[in-house]
């Protein structure tokens, strides 16, 4: 099994003939996605790939009866709220955004109709969605034979603020046997549609995950609301966490890596997000290469 | 991207917030006749001299002081202009009114990223650390999150400021400063607006004190007439520290062409110049040649498969800081950016900067797409190389002990 994608999952990409748009259609047919349509204004009529373009969603949804469960937004920053908001309009309840450099009010007020809509934000940001052997939805992993070259099929949920790291994530437990049920690269925005704890839900329902591992940087209270979020419900989910950018914590008001990554409190730093999780009882490795004896060492403990 | 006071309070009084009346000087060496002057002309009785930085600890640093008399004014002025706050220079000197104080305030609006929404925090005990005040005095501070989409109307204020048990006149007083200051932070794309303090004078009146702007660099765009307006150039970046050469020369690169990132430099003082990638990658490799005990020359970013010219010219631009002799070129294993691409851009940036790229590049860790095509062309040029066997942390590692064998 794996959460919220399925090789059933039909969707649409926006903006499908753009430069990015058009490479991700491509890898992610090839590995078995089931993309139904995509939508540029204006190009109605054309395909990419074979995937039929529409001028609109309203088009794309009715040509498909009303049957599409998801969409990829690769547009630019400037039309990135629009296309959010339009795919929410249209009924479309997953919606995975790629775009960077988003102004985070945009970002927070599409995701505030987004729970009115009853509907999920992936991203801004971000590299999307893979269920390992299933389907993928977004660049997540790159070509298709480089994906199934660092992605496996397995019981390892992987959560991470960057997109590269998930693939390394991937790729390191897939070397060490340990193969992954659905990688969220959920990204590395200040605002995101979807966190770490929001998510948690969904491992904790699917039987075959039974580990997770995150990705995790300055900036943000996104691990303190995991720990909370694993104190309170008792999960019977192992975490394992790798903490980057340790090197910031002295240097505030500096931003690194992504739009997210700054120190600007205490509650910052990785030193603040170590305590909090280690207290919440995730495990947390120095070296990403520590990450699957970790996950074994906890798996193992949960057994007995 | 954060405002000076004075820029932050021109916002307010734009919108009619309520301030006291101030005269900026500039920082010269004619900014003691300047402070007279101010004095004379605003002719309230005493005032105070703020140096305008854009960091905390002015007051700490002695950045901050009173004069009752011009030349008092005019002694704090030339007392002022050397100091620096936490490494920022004094760009200007905002001379403003001293005002006896009943109470103090503080409000300020952010996005909470776990709730994503507006934050309003206000508590009744402002002018000292709120962080302090919501550890130890919990039922001074209030948190009220607003919506980003629904009409913004003012009870919203008055809920945030009656949580922490302001009532009467006072309440009704506070409140529109409040909602005002919300509205300032949503119309502005704002990513902190901030009053503290937010004083209660004793003749009864309110005024803004000291103010924070932070505006989101992403919507910058987006407000490009108050920006004008306040004078702040496209140049100034407003990073924690004021960019260096290196770093504005690293943003050039990256601005040559739109293809992928190859940028985000941030200067360092050690001899191992990096060209890591991508976002987290990067974090990840600085982390680690620093735990292996090497020094970086620099922070940067490749990723998102940036044009071989780009990996060029930001190898040149590593290669010529003083004291560079050898690069470390590492990044998580890739998904969109082409191995062999990069390959080339850093070979060529070696070999355009009159340097071996055997001897210069001390390791190539870039697993992933077209990696095949990327270690045959290392290969050629007698570059060390791994694939994704090694892992990031081991390959920063053998970085390391090349510069101190």
């Amino acid at each position: 099994m794996s959460i919220l994608l399925t090789k059933k999952t039909r969707f649409i990409i926006q903006g499908i003939t753009g430069r990015e748009a058009i490479n991700l259609t491509r890898e992610n047919l090839d590995y078995g996605a089931k993309i139904v349509g995509g939508v540029t204004p204006g190009r109605a009529g054309r395909d990419v790939y074979g995937v039929p373009v529409y001028d609109c969603v309203r088009d794309a949804v009715a040509a498909n009866g009303g049957m599409i469960e998801g969409s990829i937004v690769s547009v630019p920053p400037k039309f990135t709220q629009d296309a959010m908001i339009e795919a929410l309009e249209n009924g479309i309840k997953l919606i995975v955004v790629v775009t960077e450099n988003v102004p985070r009010k945009q970002v927070a007020e599409a995701v505030e109709l987004a729970e009115l809509r009853g509907a999920r934000i992936i991203g801004p940001n971000c590299l999307g969605i893979i269920s390992p052997g299933e389907c993928k939805m977004g660049g997540v992993g790159g070509p298709a034979a480089n994906t199934r070259q660092a992605y496996t099929k397995g019981n390892i949920g992987v959560m991470s603020r960057s997109g590269g790291m998930t693939t390394e994530i991937a790729s390191t437990l897939t070397a060490a046997g340990l193969g992954q049920s659905t990688c969220v690269s959920i990204g590395g925005d200040a605002i995101v549609g979807t966190t770490y704890a929001e998510l948690m839900p969904f491992f904790e329902a699917d039987p075959k995950t039974h580990a997770i591992a995150i990705y995790s940087e300055p900036g943000g209270r996104m691990e303190a609301e995991l720990a909370e979020w694993v104190l309170e419900n008792d999960s019977r989910l192992p975490i394992v966490a790798f903490m980057a950018g340790r090197f910031m914590d002295e240097m505030k008001g500096m931003r690194f890596g992504h739009a997210g990554t700054i120190v600007e409190g205490k509650e910052d730093t990785t030193a603040e997000k170590i305590k909090r999780m280690e207290a919440a009882g995730i495990s947390v490795a120095e070296r990403i290469e520590e990450i699957p004896d970790l996950i074994r060492t906890r798996l193992a403990r949960r057994k007995r | 991207m954060r405002f000076y006071e004075y820029e932050a309070k021109a916002l307010f009084q734009k919108h009619g917030l309520p301030l006291g009346q101030s005269k900026l000087i500039d920082n010269s060496s004619g900014a003691p006749n300047q402070a007279r002057a101010a004095f004379k002309s605003l002719d309230c009785g005493p005032v105070v001299l703020k140096s305008q930085v854009l960091s905390g600890g002015r007051m700490k640093a002695g950045a901050v002081q009173f004069a009752d008399t011009a030349d008092e004014a005019g002694e704090a002025a030339k007392a002022i202009l050397p100091i620096e706050v936490n490494g920022q220079k004094c760009r200007s000197i905002l001379v403003e009114e001293k005002t006896p104080i009943e109470q103090e305030y503080f409000v300020a609006i952010t996005w909470d990223g776990r709730a994503k929404r507006p934050v309003c925090v206000f508590s009744d005990m402002g002018g000292i650390d709120i962080e302090e005040v919501a550890e130890k005095n919990p039922e001074h501070v209030s948190k009220t999150h607003f919506s980003s989409i629904l009409p913004l109307t003012p009870r919203i204020a008055k809920e945030a400021v009656g949580a922490t048990g302001v009532s009467g006149s006072d309440l009704n007083k506070l409140a529109p400063i409040v909602f005002k200051l919300m509205q300032i932070f949503l119309k502005y794309d704002l990513t902190l607006a901030e009053i503290n303090p937010l004083a209660k004078l004793k003749d009864g009146r309110f005024l803004v004190l000291d103010g924070h702007i932070d505006m989101e660099a992403e919507a910058r765009g987006n407000h490009k007439a108050l920006l004008d307006e306040l004078g702040i150039g496209d140049e100034e970046t407003r990073q924690g520290r004021p960019p260096t050469e290196f770093e504005l020369a690293g943003a050039r690169v990256n601005a040559a062409d739109h293809r992928g990132v190859a940028g985000n430099v941030v200067e360092f003082d050690g001899n191992l110049g990096l060209v890591i990638g991508a976002g987290g990658g990067s974090l990840t490799l600085f982390d680690a040649i620093r735990d292996h005990g090497g020094e970086p020359a620099n922070y940067c970013e490749i990723g998102g498969n940036p044009s071989m010219s780009k990996a060029k010219e930001l190898t040149k631009l590593i290669l010529s800081k003083p004291g560079v002799e050898k690069i470390a070129v590492m990044m998580n294993v890739v998904s969109n950016t082409r191995v062999d691409i990069v390959a080339r851009g850093v070979i060529k940036g070696c070999l355009e900067a009159g340097k071996d790229p055997a001897e210069t590049i001390a390791i190539f860790r870039i697993p992933g797409a077209w990696e095949e095509e990327g270690f045959k062309i290392l290969e050629k040029y007698g570059v060390d190389y791994c694939d994704r066997t090694v892992s990031m942390y081991d390959a920063a590692g053998r970085a390391v002990a090349k510069m101190q064998s």
